[in-house]
């Protein structure tokens, strides 16, 4: 049997971890189907189709799918469910909110979050925000499983050319409606993808001085990440925080500023490649997993780092 | 309008969870436990509702061991009004748990059910959608801002991409996020008062639920360890060790 993947778009284009989910998937069973619920998503279909590792397309169109209601979707995904033995998806919040629902009504418990494929049905993931990773394994004969995208690395995204098929849509879920999404736009890279993270915790002390990472991240072509602490303080809006209840982020580079390292925080970054701490108190815990700290008031040190890449950059110029 | 709270015991969230040496899971013996965190703000919402006149009653709902007692008095103490305390004794699947939950639904008949968007030790992130899924009623996850309108509520979710809001009809599944709300410490009085509130225990045998685990948990390990890093003097030093030594720059 072949494995389903639900791809995540925005009914114009993939999302970038699709491309990753899909990895996941192959690692799973080579035989890949995708699947993608929207309203005019033929773009995505077309996307789909031309990632090598997908073997077939299955499209559903319907007006009521263009907010990606978990209500509207989950009978989609339980009616094809009986071609497939794994039902697979991204572990961000669309597919977090989407595949419970899909797990319930198929009676399979589901594996969530998991950053590796051990075989078919074994599968590594992190507990208690990632202070243990634990094997598990499903003895369930449809098994529904969500990935951690920064976990594997995006499938190539040209030079496929599987079939698309399109499917009935289902009815609309009648007590769920959606009203509106506030998304916050920014020329930035997208802090789930980007190649160097800073983020800024209570230490920043408020809104206004996240000027001072604004700047670096300008420099450094960086996504802007923040600890709880910030976000709940109402220095920078919630998609920006990192952690266990947050985003898992995995960049080259990591620059924490004024964040202590609780571990809820360290959940969602330390797994960076290179770690740096910006922090006054040399005992703060974010020292332990840093590969570079420089113990110093970030109100002095940020202004001589920005200048100190200012440098750089008149010198390879 | 009545509405279920459903509260989990878990590892504290300040302790320093450790891998068990035979790598069987972590250590829970003498380990401090408390009230899984947004499952706070879950009863805190609850109890605010039925302070602004708009619900009748508040009821805690824990699965697990005999000590998840605890948990539920907790609830009781910030203003839940009775507990039902479901004992099940071993490992528990989310889906187990939706099971359990949908019986208890179905037998006190809530408008809506709370719970946490996740809990902090398996981090599953299930049983809310599946419980949903379960009683085919809407759901409104990793809610930082719930209000109610007559039949309706009106949610503001947080997703990976900012906020989104939707409007779903009564009953339904509402998951919590830590930021929905502010929760309230039990005092003294509240504390004492909680203990003369009732909790009915019940057994998952007596709700006719097979909780058998689907999932072998096959080893838990420590993950690997960064190597230590060194501390830098100037802001200098970081930027040179970052173009020349990591390159990452
Ligand atoms: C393979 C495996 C092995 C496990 N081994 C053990 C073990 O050895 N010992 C052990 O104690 N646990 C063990 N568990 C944990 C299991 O008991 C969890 O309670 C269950 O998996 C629920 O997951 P979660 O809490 O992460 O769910 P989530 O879906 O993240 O929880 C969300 C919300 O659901 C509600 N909720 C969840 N569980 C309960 C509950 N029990 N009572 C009331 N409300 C609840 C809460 O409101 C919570 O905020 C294991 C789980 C798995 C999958
Ligand atoms: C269930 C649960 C889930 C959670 N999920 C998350 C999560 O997903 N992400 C997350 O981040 N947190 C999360 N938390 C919160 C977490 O426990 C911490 O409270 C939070 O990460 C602390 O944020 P902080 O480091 O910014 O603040 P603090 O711990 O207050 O640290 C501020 C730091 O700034 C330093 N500082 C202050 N002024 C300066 C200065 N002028 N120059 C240099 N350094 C300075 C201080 O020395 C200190 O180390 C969660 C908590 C719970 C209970």
């Amino acid at each position: 049997m072949a494995v389903l993947l639900i791809a995540e778009h925005n009914n114009k284009e993939l999302k970038p971890f699709t491309l990753n989910a899909v990895t996941a998937a192959s690692q799973i069973d080579p035989e890949v189907h995708a699947v993608i619920i929207g309203k005019d998503c033929e773009e995505g279909a077309k996307a789909l189709s031309q990632l090598p590792l997908v073997k077939k397309v299955i499209h559903v169109e319907a007006a009521h799918y263009e907010n990606f209601v978990a209500e509207n979707f989950a009978p989609v995904i339980v009616k094809l469910a009986d071609n497939y033995s794994h039902i697979v998806c991204s572990a961000n919040t669309f597919g977090k909110n989407l595949m419970p629902r899909i797990a319930a009504a198929l009676d399979t418990s589901q594996i969530s979050d998991i950053i590796k494929v051990i075989s078919p049905d074994t599968f590594l993931r992190p507990i208690y925000a990632g202070n243990a990773f634990a094997t598990v394994k499903s003895k369930d004969a449809k098994k529904c499983v969500t990935i951690r995208p920064t976990s594997f690395d995006p499938c190539e995204s040209t030079g496929g050319s599987a079939s698309i098929e399109k499917a009935e849509a289902g009815e609309e879920f009648m007590h769920t409606k959606f009203i509106k999404r506030e998304e916050i736009k920014s020329d930035r890279p997208e802090l789930g993808t980007a190649r160097v993270v800073i983020s800024g915790g209570r230490g920043m002390q408020n809104g206004d001085n996240f000027k001072l990472i604004t700047s670096i991240a300008d420099k450094l072509n960086a996504a802007i990440g923040a600890s709880r602490a910030a976000v709940d303080a109402g220095y920078i809006s919630n998609d920006h925080q990192v952690g266990q209840t947050g985003k898992v982020v995995v960049p080259d580079l990591y620059i924490a500023v004024g964040i202590s390292g609780a571990i809820q925080h360290l959940a969602g970054m330390k797994e960076s490649k290179i770690i740096v701490a910006i922090n006054k108190d040399g005992e703060a815990p974010i020292f332990s997993v840093a590969d570079y700290g420089l113990e110093a008031d970030l109100f002095e040190a940020l202004p001589q780092f920005l200048e100190e890449l200012n440098k750089l950059n008149t010198i390879q110029k | 309008m009545k509405i279920l709270v459903a509260v989990k015991r878990v590892i504290d969230y300040n302790v320093q969870v450790r891998v068990k040496e035979d790598n069987t899971g972590v250590v829970t013996d003498n380990v401090k436990m408390s009230t899984n965190p947004p499952d706070d703000n879950a009863i805190e919402e609850a109890v605010k509702i039925k302070e602004a006149g708009k619900a009748t009653e508040v009821i805690a709902v824990s699965i697990g061991e005999e000590k998840a007692q605890e948990t539920v008095r907790k609830a009781l103490a910030v203003g839940a009004d009775k507990g039902i305390l479901v004992k099940v004794d071993g490992v528990l699947e989310p889906l187990a748990v939706s099971k359990l939950l949908q019986k208890i639904v179905e037998k006190e008949k809530p408008d809506l059910v709370f719970m946490g968007k996740q809990a902090i030790d398996d981090d599953c992130n299930q049983t809310g959608q599946m419980l949903s899924a379960l009683l085919n009623w809407p759901q409104a996850t990793f809610a930082s801002k719930i209000e109610i309108k007559d039949k309706k509520l009106e949610v503001t979710r947080e997703i990976d991409e900012g906020l989104e809001t939707i409007e779903i009809n009564i009953p339904a599944i509402v998951t919590c996020d830590l930021r929905l709300n502010e929760p309230r410490y039990a005092s003294l009085p509240n504390i004492m008062k909680a203990k003369k509130k009732p909790i009915e225990q019940l057994n998952a045998s007596d709700l006719g639920v097979d909780t058998s685990p689907r999932i072998d948990q096959i080893k838990v390990e420590e993950p690997p360890k960064r190597k230590a890093g060194i501390k830098v003097s100037s802001v200098a030093e970081l930027v040179q060790k970052l173009k020349n030594e990591a390159k990452v720059i």
